[in-house]
């Protein structure tokens, strides 16, 4: 789909499609907006059904010129159905949208595919971002297998195992003594002067469109049809909003009938500016310092939380917030009926989900899908200390005092 | 107090192609008000009808968002410096 302009999503003013991301009357941020399409739904699903097993076969959805030649292909990843979780949380119809199958194991190689595509039409050489660690991760690989440069910018304190396969890709890693919103502040600066591709600042216009690939891939893969409700972390607000807005286009587009789904943000106690804003009835997030385990999540002033709220309010879902402690039951729960280990993220969203089941909030009829976005090998230090592993002789003896056998029924 | 304003990009061309202005005033209220008067446009691309920040606009005093302190009435020491930027960056 010929896309046609960025547009101000507060003021509606447009701009030419380059690289920016705020509009400069008054500092909304600024949207992809696309022709109307066309073609019609027999002849889109056609060309769908025919693209590469890539986020590529949405081509007709996203802001390229061309469609690109995939560096390191992402996305579709399985859709699986997730009937022993259900059982265990009362409900019919469970699916798990399994992101950790990327390239480099989250949902960030998506946004990172899109804007990396749009900087080399742009003319960009080099390409930056601001990163909570999934996206260092992506922006690293991407880069250096398109061939660029790239400049990653994290907490100093982030996970090791999120540094490591960062910097295993060769390019700079430059670890920030602060939080996630100094880095932010620092790359914002950092892009006015620099000619940089920031996948996620000066580009993000074109990256947060990655996101919607989430959910035209779930759709067609429930055989063009719409979950009734969506549970999806909420960090920046970026990827809820987003999986939103790709339902709706199929929707427009005539792919799928119905109504976008019941929207229920995910967000960790420690970090939960959204939910906390959503609770008590504002659309202005307060900032917050995070302090949580789920640091993939540490968004303390999340650019696009008044839509995350707006979107949970108009859809009758909601922005809802867990502990650290429901945080590792939920990847403990994922990991024992699915055989899914998620990062902490994905414990956040599964936790959302059992809170929400345990509540009676969800109606046991509903096809529930969830989003989990990321690999528990990222976050690994998480589940230490949460099991005993025996140590024994290498005897049979040995083996029978120390672990007690199932009885055969 | 003689405070330094540091603009980003996007409202250069507003401030006559400056990425910086330094300005008088005591509360960060005070020097964004001051900054309107050295620069008028600013006035509404910065604030809502009603003289408050609009809603995707960060201040910084010092590093630290301004949320975080007294808003508006944060105190401003001498030689401080106030950053503006926009708030929409970002996501993991």
């Amino acid at each position: 789909m010929p896309a046609d302009a960025l547009k101000c999503k507060e003021c509606q003013t447009r701009y030419p499609l380059g690289a920016r991301y705020v509009c400069e009357r008054c500092f909304g941020p600024l949207e992809v907006s696309y022709d109307t399409l066309d073609s019609g739904p027999e002849q889109l699903k056609r060309r769908i059904q025919v693209g590469p097993h890539t986020l590529w076969r949405y081509a007709d959805f996203l802001p390229l010129l061309e469609t690109p030649r995939p560096v390191l292909p992402t996305g579709w990843t399985p859709l699986v159905r997730a009937d022993r979780l259900a059982q265990r949380l009362g409900l019919e119809e469970v699916w798990v949208k399994n992101e950790t199958a990327n390239p480099t194991h989250s949902f960030k190689d998506r946004v990172v595919s899109v804007a990396l595509a749009r900087a080399q039409e742009l003319g960009f050489d080099t390409v930056a971002c601001a990163s909570t660690g999934n996206l260092a991760n992506a922006v690293a690989a991407h880069a250096a297998a398109a061939g660029l440069p790239s400049y990653v910018f994290i907490p100093a304190d982030l996970e090791p195992e999120k540094i490591l396969a960062t910097g295993a890709y060769g390019g700079t890693v430059v670890g920030v003594r602060g939080n996630y919103d100094d880095v932010n502040r620092l790359c914002t600066e950092l892009s006015g002067d620099r000619p940089w591709a920031f996948v996620n600042v000066n580009l993000r216009p074109y990256y947060a469109e990655g996101s919607k690939t989430l959910a035209y891939e779930t759709a067609e893969q429930l055989g063009w049809e719409l979950p009734d409700r969506v549970v999806a972390p909420v960090a920046s607000g970026s990827l809820f909003t987003k999986v939103a807005r790709g339902f709706e286009d199929f929707i427009e587009a005539g792919l799928v009938s119905g109504t976008v789904p019941t929207m229920n943000g995910a967000q960790a106690a420690g970090c939960s500016p959204v939910a906390t804003a959503f609770a008590a009835g504002r659309d202005v997030c307060k900032p917050v310092k995070p302090d949580t385990i789920a640091k993939s999540l540490a968004i303390g002033n999340p650019a696009d939380g008044p839509y995350a709220i707006e979107l949970a309010r108009r859809t009758s879902g909601g922005i809802e917030a867990v502990t650290d402690d429901e945080i590792r039951a939920g990847i403990r729960l994922l990991a024992e009926t699915t055989g899914i280990f998620t990062e902490t993220a994905g414990g956040v969203t599964t936790a959302v989900l059992a809170k929400l089941a345990a509540r009676g909030a969800i109606d046991p009829a509903e096809r529930v899908v969830v989003y989990i976005t990321g690999d528990g090998l990222k976050t690994i230090e998480t589940v230490r200390g949460t099991f005993e592993v025996a140590e024994i002789d290498p005897t049979v003896s040995a083996f029978e005092a120390a672990v007690t056998e199932p009885v055969a029924a | 107090m003689s405070v330094t304003v540091k603009l980003p990009t996007q409202l250069r061309d507003a401030a006559g192609g400056r990425s910086a202005a330094i300005v008088e005033g005591d509360t960060v209220g005070e020097v964004l008000g001051a900054l309107y008067e050295q620069h008028a446009e600013l006035r509404e691309r910065l604030a809502d009808p009603a003289g408050e920040l609009r809603r995707f606009v960060n201040v910084y005093l010092g590093g630290e968002d301004i949320r975080f302190l007294d808003g508006l009435g944060t105190t401003v020491p001498d030689g401080a410096e106030v950053t503006i930027l926009p708030a929409v960056a970002g996501g993991g």
